[in-house]
């Protein structure tokens, strides 16, 4: 792959013209990368609790503001409020499972969301250390997140709804790849 | 706590510092009262304003001082009372800075280096050499006139850094080397007694020792000298030439700022700009016939921002950067020196930017990402990650080389010189050797589209992009940490993508906002593989022993 060659280097060149194919996908998808692992699917649940205590404690504050002190404006802030949290509720399960991970040889993969995608990509080497954590909810539902954490300044890549003997496992065989593959800072 | 000749200047003659012995040393006496300066200075301005009445009377004579604190005790006739308060007040300043000498011991071995300090609240620091992200060797003002510098070990991380303040400067100079050399992963030849006339000079130079000096050392640094005229001379061969270092590869800067550039420069910023607009508004206000709070508002300011000018000026004057064996070596400061060893493979990122002001005149500026940053003032962090303040491209091109060895080629230079100045749009007849944005881009970046594009040569990542600040951002593949690709609805339409390449914080940030989506994937697989591959030959942290296997096997012992 990366090549001091300089010939190497233009890409383009070896790419076909986009312009002149018929209509390419629009979307990020990684092609043959295997199976994207799935977090388990009643991290829903924990997605949901999350977006209505939010939309309660907003709007509870909105329509205080909006009876009490006769504010308008907050009236609407609510209303929106309201709105999106519905929006988001509907899209919840879609959401929940378009987050991916996948170990592969050296590198840890990453995907999630379906309107805003992102793919990451981290290697072994350069983990600094890995977080659990679990929140009340995804405790009760025996649910844990990990957290890959690297040197760089944006966090590194954090992996929801885990069941929490899948996480523990994970993270003894991610700081497993890592020590074979530490790099230095 | 055995050996307490730590504060000794060491003689010239011997080849390096015995520091580096694994016993536990302590610093320059004047240590407390320089790092303290600052409370000294308030103590007596606190004085001095209590005293300003009782001054001004004694030249202007008018008799009107009645209630302040010295009128007062003096009239109780409290004064010996009083003088006794201060001597013993002053007492336990004295036995407090004395002690807080006495704790305060540095230790540094072929493994770590530590600091133990603290007098209630003991505190233990340790860093590992073959972890350590750069050595910074800075002379204020005030502890450079005593002939001290501190020692900054930096080592990943916020506040992780360990801090030796003050040592003699000469020491401190001799200690940075034995640093870096130990962790460059040589072994140093340990002579037990450096030189044949070192252990005499040692002695004849030797501190009282702690338990038998009546008096807490506190009159000021020591020197083998006895006479001021060599103490004087000394300081004043200091001050003229900070870098002294005899055999440290050549110390010769190859950049070159002449000051009207520097000063050029800075008046050509975006604060300039800022306070030209500051300026119209204010005019335009006053015309307008507000009133006059607004000037009073903004005066302070206009007269803070002389003191920026001038801090930003004196900061960069006698900037030197040079490659040694140990790292790229980056010297600045005219009144404050400071000078940053940065080991090979320390830097995470690079920035070579040009604002739209300094276009006409040609000059870049280059910004680097390290781990670890220096910490405290914040002064001091804006210029170590200041590569090059002011320079032309052939001085680019010099300081790049430093920066990323191996990165010098006539076809990397091309890459570089087509990264800073060029874009699809001018260079149509000839190579680009970047992959440019797709021209649909001009609906997200109207202006800057045709130049922003990305290239991997070897095991360098290149960034080229915007138009208002030209940038190009190199990022070494073995040093980078992850990449992240995203699409949100709006680049999706577009059928494009945006892409991170994360690194260590700090003020070059590896982003491409548009990236045609087909694009986006090849060049996430080409830095996801290229990261491996690239941390998997990096052997920069160990840099000599790659480079000189011989002394390091008949140096272990």
């Amino acid at each position: 792959m990366p090549d001091p060659d300089l010939t190497d280097v233009n890409l383009p060149a070896a790419l076909p013209p986009t312009a002149d194919l018929p209509e390419p996908s629009k979307r990020l998808e990684l092609a043959d990368v295997g199976e994207w692992k799935r977090v388990s699917p009643k991290y829903v649940l924990v997605e949901i609790v999350g977006t209505i205590v939010n939309a309660v404690v907003v709007c509870g504050g909105a329509s205080l503001l909006w009876l009490l002190l006769d504010a308008t404006w907050a009236m609407w802030v609510g209303i929106v409020v309201l709105v999106l949290s519905i929006i988001n509720l509907i899209f919840e399960p879609r959401r929940v499972r378009s987050i991916g991970y996948l170990l592969r040889a050296d590198d840890l993969l990453f995907r999630r969301g379906i309107l805003f995608q992102r793919f990451v990509a981290v290697p072994y080497g350069r983990m600094q250390l890995i977080d659990i954590t679990r929140g009340p909810v995804a405790r009760w539902l025996g649910l844990a997140d990990l957290k890959f954490v690297t040197a760089a300044a944006t966090a590194g890549v954090s992996i929801p709804g885990l069941a929490e003997a899948d996480a523990e496992s994970l993270r003894d065989r991610l700081v497993e790849l890592a020590e074979s593959r530490r790099a230095g800072l | 706590m055995t050996e307490p000749a730590a504060a000794v200047p060491a003689p010239l003659a011997a080849p390096r510092t015995d520091l580096t012995d694994g016993e536990w040393h302590r610093l320059h006496p004047a240590t407390p009262l320089l790092r303290g300066g600052i409370f000294m200075v308030a103590i007596i301005g606190f004085i001095v304003a209590n005293l300003r009445e009782r001054l001004i009377d004694l030249f202007i004579g008018e008799e009107n001082y009645g209630g302040d604190p010295i009128d007062e005790i003096y009239q109780r006739g409290a004064t010996g009372w009083a003088l006794l308060i201060i001597a013993g007040i002053l007492l336990v300043i004295l036995v407090a800075f004395y002690l807080s000498w006495r704790m305060h011991t540095f230790r540094v071995n072929g493994e770590v280096v530590e600091v133990r300090s603290g007098l209630v609240f003991r505190s233990h620091r340790k860093a590992r050499l073959d972890r350590v992200q750069g050595v910074n060797l800075a002379r204020p003002l005030i502890p450079r006139l005593f002939g001290a510098a501190r020692l900054e070990i930096t080592v990943a991380g916020q506040d992780g850094n360990v801090q030796l303040a003050y040592l003699g400067s000469k020491l401190a100079d001799d200690l940075r080397r034995d640093i870096l050399h130990l962790a460059s992963g040589l072994r140093q030849a340990r002579q037990p007694g450096t030189a044949p006339d070192a252990p005499g000079a040692l002695a004849a130079a030797a501190q009282p020792l702690p338990g038998d000096s009546a008096a807490p050392p506190l009159i000021g640094p020591p020197t083998a000298h006895s006479a001021l005229g060599d103490f004087a001379t000394a300081r004043f061969n200091e001050f003229r030439a900070p870098e002294l270092d005899p055999d440290a590869a050549p110390p010769e800067s190859i950049v070159r700022i002449p000051p009207g550039r520097l000063i050029g420069s800075v008046v050509l910023s975006g604060f300039t700009v800022f306070l030209l607009l500051a300026g119209v508004g204010l005019i335009i206000s006053v015309i307008a016939g507000s009133s006059g709070w607004v000037l009073v508002a903004v005066l302070p300011g206009l007269i803070g921002s002389a003191g920026y000018y001038f801090s930003r000026i004196t900061k960069t004057l006698r900037f030197s950067i040079a490659g040694t064996t140990d790292g790229v070596r980056v010297g600045y400061g005219l009144l404050s020196t400071s000078s940053q060893t940065l080991p090979p493979g320390r830097i995470h990122a690079i920035k070579v930017s040009q604002p739209i002001l300094w276009r006409r005149f040609g000059w870049w500026q280059i910004s680097i990402n390290t781990a670890g940053q220096t910490s405290g003032r914040s002064s001091g962090a804006v210029t170590s990650t200041t590569l090059l303040p002011v320079g032309t491209l052939a001085d680019v091109e010099k300081v790049l080389q430093l920066a990323l060895p191996g990165f010098d080629t006539d076809a990397h230079r091309a890459l570089v010189e087509n990264g800073m100045l060029g874009g699809r749009k001018r260079d149509a007849g000839l190579a680009d050797f970047y992959s440019n944005a797709p021209a649909r881009a001009v609906w997200l970046r109207p202006f800057s589209w045709w130049r922003t594009g990305w290239a991997v040569s070897g095991p360098v990542a290149l960034i080229r992009r915007g138009v208002l600040s030209r940038d190009l951002i190199l990022v070494p593949l073995a040093r980078m940490q992850g990449v992240r690709i995203s699409q949100g609805a709006v680049r999706r339409r577009l059928r494009l993508a945006s892409a991170d390449l994360h690194t260590v914080a700090g003020p070059v940030s590896a982003s491409l906002s548009v990236i045609d989506v087909e694009e986006a994937l090849v060049l996430f697989e080409w830095m996801s593989t290229g990261a491996v591959r690239s941390a998997l030959a990096d052997t920069s942290h160990h840099w000599s022993r790659t480079a000189t296997p011989v002394p390091a096997t008949e140096a272990t012992e």
